[in-house]
């Protein structure tokens, strides 16, 4: 079964990214398949590149990445979200005048579209958030 | 098919557990996770409301459980404890997955 996931809180915050997370890990031990796993609002914050974490504690955006990696998954970040929260990709960065960019590898800027596309496209879309 | 609930708020915090409780269909099922779990403690009102929603099937996150410090024996009864494979499972035997946020 195809499983498209919506976050909409950040990591460290609130629990949904955990839970979204380990939703999505035993999801694909299963055989089952993530589509996509979709940012918005505060959930942007899952995919920056700069965060740097305790080396015995978790780090959350490289656990994302992780799943993109060896799984295909498809993280994308709402553009709009995004650029209100100071994530952008080099692109983004350069379109807008910015002397830096931070969006972590595995991750992309979409739209609204994509996660309208995934509730289409995916037998389930499940959303986790506050 | 039926609808999965998702609770993920303590009901002692806010509404999504009673407005989820009022609005679940019978043969629905409800899944409690992270401070959601709160509302399947024994001896508490929620919990009474839970045990007595015999109409939905009722589920808690175990992780969730032992992460706050409870075990199966804090459960009212009626109630069945799964992991993340087990919530994988609901996910695939409801439709839609509704959370209450």
């Amino acid at each position: 079964m195809k499983f498209a996931l919506l976050v909409n809180e950040g990591p460290y915050q609130h629990q949904a990214a955990d839970s979204a997370w380990h939703f999505a890990r035993s999801a694909l031990a299963k055989g089952h398949g993530i589509s996509r796993v979709f940012f918005y609002h505060d959930g942007v914050y899952n995919g920056t590149r700069l965060g740097v974490v305790p080396q015995d504690e978790r780090h959350i955006p490289e656990r994302w990445a992780l799943l993109a990696k060896e799984h295909g998954v498809d993280l994308v970040i709402c553009v709009a979200a995004a650029q209100r929260r100071g994530i952008l990709d080099a692109a983004e960065g350069r379109r807008h005048g910015k002397d830096a960019d931070n969006l972590a590898e595995g991750f992309r800027i979409g739209g609204l579209g994509q996660l309208i596309e995934s509730g289409i496209e995916a037998d389930r879309l499940l959303v986790f958030g506050d | 098919m039926s609808t999965l609930h998702l609770i993920n708020k303590s009901p002692f915090e806010k509404d999504a557990f009673d407005s989820c409780l009022r609005h679940a269909l019978p043969g629905s099922a409800v899944l409690l996770i992270e401070d959601g779990i709160y509302g399947a403690l024994r001896g508490t009102a929620p919990g009474d409301c839970l045990e007595q929603a015999t109409e939905q099937q009722r589920y808690v996150l175990v992780e969730d459980l032992r992460a706050r410090g409870f075990g199966p024996e804090a459960l009212v009864t009626g109630v069945q404890l799964v992991d993340y494979d087990g919530f994988v499972d609901l996910a695939v035997a409801h439709e839609p997955v509704q959370s209450w946020l």
